[in-house]
């Protein structure tokens, strides 16, 4: 309760190191002040199909491949325009090239893993007695059903800036998901201002790291042009001096990475491409892919999330405010029975401790 | 209405849990934090309407705040970028600023208004923003235990 809101806080802990402790002596002995179970973090007992690390730190989707994937190409390919082709530029031409080179990879890489190790804005599942409650709400509204009738999909509709907006029930999560929040299979969780679930990053692209997303793929279409240009002109460059074939031989390399750029230009400029137009309207790739803001749907549709401007839409999405993560990863669990017992304090009838959630 | 002046601690060990009232997000100004201020009938005989709305009106307030697009959160934006994010290390967010904020509020509140009252409000933090929790203790003369108690018939909200 609030007014040992401050031991509440402490107790958990406390009790945790004496568990420790206490598992080691293997005593079955019920004190006060430990039990029988460790008690385990909240990412341990997370109901979604994620993988933490680090003690619940980071956060991640169940299928990791094609991100260790991404994080090869991206650093072979960089190491090999470090290693073989910036010695020469920076001796031939200026040395700003490499450092140039290092700061964007740098952004690269950092972007990347923020945007693959933080939580997208998962939103925590409901409550027994939530669900509860909204089930009979659910069924208030319906009405009676006999045997044998279905009862209409579960939604709520709801008025944003003029246009009508239907609220899905999520029966996995049992709650009335907010709007723009979608379900992703692949991560079975219900995240916020939901965008897609991209293999590449291994996470779901959600409202808490977008922006992420976003930065990744315009750096890395800046990178990949960086790398593309600066090859040829090493090829050009040594070429001139001693041929083109064995510039080619002199510097095997450039030719993997002018590959490599090559393709990756096509896709990942074009991607960023159609998440700039994105920000600039305001939409998700859902909602695009749905068409649920096209004229085309009816003569009254537009999108009641847009600023109207450019610059505000884009704004917002790049350097609005960062919410914390709703899902307290590495909190602890409390006990889920609240037995209203007299001799503990903090415990049981306690509902709820202090969120430490730390934001990554 | 209860007149009597309960400790908290006296209510968790005199009064057992009764029902849960649930305060739902309102939408209808988009995706941004607010909640419903529609006074939900299980609240009717035990705290004054003008004080229910007035905490929830408050909160509303400061999830406003913390969500505002300006210049501060463009200030704390761009410096963010430009530090590829590795401030955030050493400096809380705005918005996490905020929610300390708030439950220092909601533990105010509670001390005060609600608890007195036999209510309690969870911080809508811990339930994913989603609701405003507000449990209703009965008081209950005996401190046997009993689990908790399952929710009466509610009306819809």
């Amino acid at each position: 309760m609030t007014g040992n809101m401050h031991l509440g806080v402490e107790e958990p802990i406390r009790e945790c190191q004496y568990n420790q402790i206490c598992t080691h002596n293997s005593s079955t002995m019920d004190t006060p002040h430990t039990k029988k179970k460790k008690i385990k973090r909240k990412w341990q007992v997370f109901p979604g199909r994620n993988k933490f690390y680090c003690n619940g730190r980071i956060m991640m989707a169940k299928q990791t491949g094609v991100f260790y994937l991404t994080v090869v190409l991206i650093l072979v390919t960089s190491g090999l325009f470090f290693a073989f082709d910036c010695p020469f530029l920076a001796s031939n031409l200026t040395p700003a090239i490499p450092a140039i080179g290092g700061v964007l990879f740098i952004f690269v890489m950092g972007m990347l893993l923020r945007a693959s190790f933080s939580d997208p804005g998962v939103l925590p599942r409901a409550t027994p007695e939530e669900a509860a409650d909204i089930e009979r709400q659910i069924d208030t509204a319906n009405g009676p059903s006999g045997p044998g009738y279905r009862p209409p999909p579960r939604t709520r509709e709801v008025l944003i800036n003029g246009q009508t907006v239907k609220l899905k029930y999520c029966f996995t999560c049992k709650i009335f998901r907010p709007p723009r929040a979608s379900h992703c299979s692949l991560c079975d969780n219900c995240v916020e201002r939901f965008d897609h679930h991209c293999p590449w990053v291994g996470n779901c692209v959600g409202r808490r790291n977008y922006r992420f997303f976003y930065l990744f793929i315009l750096s890395l279409s800046l990178l990949t042009i960086f790398i593309f240009a600066f090859v040829i002109t090493h090829v050009i460059l040594r070429s001139n001096r001693t041929g083109f074939l064995s510039a080619l031989k002199d510097s095997p390399a450039s030719v993997l990475e002018v590959v490599v750029c090559f393709f990756s230009i096509w896709s990942i400029v074009g991607l960023s491409g159609f998440h700039t137009y994105l920000i600039s309207s305001n939409q998700t790739t859902n909602e695009d892919i749905k068409g649920s803001w096209s004229s085309k749907r009816g003569k009254g549709n537009y999108n009641p999330y847009s600023y109207g401007n450019l610059i505000t839409n884009c704004c917002a999405a790049l350097c609005g405010p960062l919410p914390p993560s709703l899902i307290d990863r590495r909190g602890f669990v409390q006990p889920d029975t609240p037995q209203p017992v007299a001799q503990t304090n903090g415990t049981g009838a306690c509902p709820s401790n202090q969120v430490q959630s730390h934001m990554t | 209405m209860a007149t009597e002046f309960h400790n908290l601690q006296e209510l968790r060990h005199s009064a057992s849990l009764a029902t849960k009232v649930f305060i739902q997000r309102d939408y209808s100004d988009g995706t941004i934090c607010k909640f419903q201020t529609k006074f939900p009938a299980e609240l009717d005989s035990r705290i004054e309407r003008s004080l229910f709305e007035e905490t929830v009106k408050t909160l509303n307030c400061c999830y406003a705040e913390a969500e505002k697009i300006g210049g501060q959160s463009y200030l704390e934006g761009c410096l963010a970028c430009a530090t590829a994010y590795i401030v955030f290390l050493c400096m809380e967010t705005r918005y996490e600023k905020i929610l300390k904020k708030i439950s220092m509020y909601i533990q105010e509140q509670n001390e005060k208004i609600y608890a007195p009252r036999g209510l309690l409000l969870t911080d809508p933090i811990e339930r994913g923003m989603r609701v405003i929790e507000i449990s209703i203790f009965e008081d209950s003369g005996s401190t046997s235990s009993s689990s908790t108690g399952s929710p009466s018939s509610g009306t819809a909200q």
